[in-house]
């Protein structure tokens, strides 16, 4: 009992990760329609520069909102140079401008950083606490403190400001919006830049710090994993990421823990879940439904 | 060149020109370029197949490399630990993918756009590990290496098509056979009554329904179909280039070659992708090795593409610039072209605009 209580732990910390990259990945969606293929590949250049900044002797905290307000900067300008001249274009072009994204960073980092596994500071003490022959770890704590600050401050920003109105508005109508005055390219600006920021924070405490755990692939199955999460839950839903997100790490790590005929093949278990979810609810646990006229 | 006759009359000449030096190709190249041709032809057959399922019936798959991998790996085991030939493995791949298409193809048909390119996306990372599971070949991994002589051309092959010593212009020949008779059933398809209906469903699945096509069938042959093509492509991959290989990167990688072939080349144009997968596989080429040759000038630029890292990142910005400025592919593009210098009437089938919408 005790062993399945510590896995389950160890999937909701994965979980987490999860649900706090996913949580990036909607937050695009919803405000441009768009999926983003690069995100993982945007969180990982993002945990570079946190590798880079604690590395030049900044404390890891200060590393990582200077990390993130450079990767708002980023992702802005990345909404605005790369993906602003094809917004109309049809959504085959964009997700080809995503994966063309994906390859340039995943190559500019290796180029940059150099392709040997980097060393991240701790950003808090390891500490494994034991109630009961449970064992919690600090980074299942941390981890999942961050990701209820994030939707507690996603949700008062979204749905409590006016700046977050006019995320919601640009959103759900373009041109009804930029006919009321709201400014939607800067709008779609400021969505990219903030799940750029998003996703670092999630880079940045996803990689264990244990090791020189840090390379040019750490991000590609954390983005998959997210991506699950994210059509587990609804595309366009963020309780839906948090919700997809936990199902999905706690699946791995119960799967990874007690079925050893899948102990290689732990993907199975998160798509195969997804894929009976989405025969089920083909919008995803919390999406909400289109309905077509003819 | 005012009429639509003069145009097809120009089409057939161009057809039959492309087609003479396709077949001269290996006796004029070496076996390095023979083999890159013979790439881009199998990456251009999985991305026609891919067309059919993307841009005539709306359906995005970037998991076709799973299909890839099982044509490849089931005609890699079948030569390697059964001791076939290798042309008769294509007729246990070719119909085995398009069964599993079948299989795959069913489940698709209540997710649809988004959600459905994230399942396929799934299918993509499966297969490595599924492989890693049941396949255990060279020192218990999943790679199937093969030597010359299990692949060499049967005593049959006069040895203009494959001289002493030339394998790779066997492997090419029977991969170009194969895109020639794919590349031919594509225009078939797209010309038949079924294409027509694949056009219908893509556009307006519930307006298909109404007017008497059956939309699931429609759906699932198309998923069906490109799986073929895809398992046919991962077939002519062993031949070329002599192994069967399932890695995570690869996998992806290499579906996300055939979506981009489809998109560069010509989405929802017959012959875009086969021009798609010839770019994709030549600019990459061309990016690791001449580029750092024409920057030699300027050093720090040279260093920096020298850096076998680097190239993706460049293919990944001219991948970016190509659709900024030709967002219906090079084919797409040229159509344009012609309909403005001639004003003919090339309205054929325009490029899908919605494929996405969820």
């Amino acid at each position: 009992m005790s062993l399945f209580l510590t896995q389950l732990m160890n999937g909701i910390g994965n979980g987490a990760v999860y649900a706090s990259l996913a949580l990036a990945l909607v937050l695009i969606f919803r405000t441009t329609g768009i999926l983003n293929f690069s995100q993982g590949e945007m969180a990982l250049y993002s945990t570079y520069l946190v590798w880079y900044f604690s590395n030049r002797g900044l404390p890891v905290w200060v590393a990582i909102l200077l990390s993130m307000t450079l990767s708002f900067i980023g992702g802005a300008a990345i909404e605005r140079i790369v993906i602003r001249p094809v917004e109309r274009a049809s959504p085959l072009v964009l997700v080809i401008v995503t994966i063309g994204m994906f390859l340039a960073i995943n190559s500019i980092v290796q180029v940059q950083f150099g392709a040997d596994a980097k060393h991240l500071t701790r950003a808090y003490p390891a500490h494994v606490w034991r109630p009961g022959n449970v064992q919690i770890s600090a980074d299942t704590l941390v981890l999942v403190g961050i990701l209820i600050l994030e939707c507690l401050f996603l949700y008062l920003l979204l749905q409590r400001t006016k700046l977050g109105l006019g995320v919601r508005a640009a959103a759900s109508n373009p041109e009804s919006s930029r006919l009321l005055g709201v400014p939607v390219g800067r709008t779609l600006m400021f969505g990219w830049g903030l799940a750029a920021a998003l996703g670092a924070l999630a880079g940045s405490l996803a990689i264990p710090a244990s090791q020189p755990a840090l390379s040019a692939a750490s991000m590609q199955s954390i983005l998959v994993f997210s991506f699950a999460a994210a059509a587990l839950g609804g595309f366009d839903s963020t309780i839906g990421a948090v919700v997809g997100g936990m199902i999905v790490g706690v699946a791995q790590t119960l799967t990874t823990q007690y079925i050893k005929a899948l102990s290689d093949i732990v993907l199975v278990v998160p798509f195969g879940l997804i894929l009976v979810v989405l025969m089920v609810r083909p919008q995803g646990l919390f999406g909400s439904r289109h309905v077509e006229r003819v | 060149m005012r009429s639509r006759r003069q145009l097809q009359v120009l089409a057939l000449a161009t057809a039959v020109v492309v087609l003479a030096f396709l077949i001269v190709l290996p006796h004029q190249y070496g076996s390095t370029n023979t083999t890159r041709w013979a790439q881009a032809l199998y990456i251009g057959v999985a991305a026609m197949g891919l067309n059919l399922l993307t841009g005539y019936n709306g359906q995005v798959s970037i998991g076709h490399g799973a299909f890839f991998g099982l044509g490849a790996y089931t005609s890699a085991l079948l030569v390697n630990q059964h001791g076939w030939q290798f042309l008769p493995t294509l007729l246990v791949a070719g119909p085995l993918c398009f069964l599993v298409g079948v299989a795959v193809g069913f489940p698709a048909l209540r997710v649809k756009g988004l959600y459905l390119a994230l399942v396929t996306l799934g299918l993509a990372v499966l297969f490595p590990d599924l492989t890693k599971h049941y396949v255990h070949v060279t020192g218990g991994t999943n790679l199937v290496a093969m030597t010359g002589s299990e692949l060499a051309p049967p005593a049959w092959v006069p040895t203009s098509v494959s001289a002493i010593g030339r394998d790779d212009q066997w492997a090419y020949y029977v991969t170009l056979a194969i895109a020639i008779g794919l590349f031919l059933a594509a225009m078939f398809i797209i010309r038949s009554r079924f294409g027509r209906a694949l056009i219908a469903v893509r556009d307006h699945e519930a307006a298909a329904a109404t007017v008497g096509i059956n939309t699931s069938f429609v759906k699932v042959s198309a998923f069906a179909i490109s799986a073929l093509y895809a398992g046919l492509a991962g077939s002519c991959s062993v031949l070329v280039d002599h192994l069967a290989n399932a890695d995570k990167v690869q996998t992806f990688q290499i579906s996300i070659e055939f979506l981009v072939a489809v998109v560069i080349g010509g989405t929802a144009t017959v012959v875009g992708p086969l021009v798609g997968g010839w770019l994709v596989v030549f600019l990459q080429h061309w990016i690791s090795d001449s580029l750092p040759k024409h920057v030699g000038s300027i050093s720090v630029l040279k260093r920096t593409l020298a850096n076998p890292a680097a190239s993706p990142a460049i293919f990944g910005i001219i991948l970016i610039l190509f659709v900024f400025v030709l967002p219906d592919g090079l084919v797409g593009g040229v159509r344009r072209l012609v309909s403005r210098i001639g004003r003919g009437d090339v309205n054929d089938i325009q490029p899908s605009t919605t494929p996405l919408t969820t």
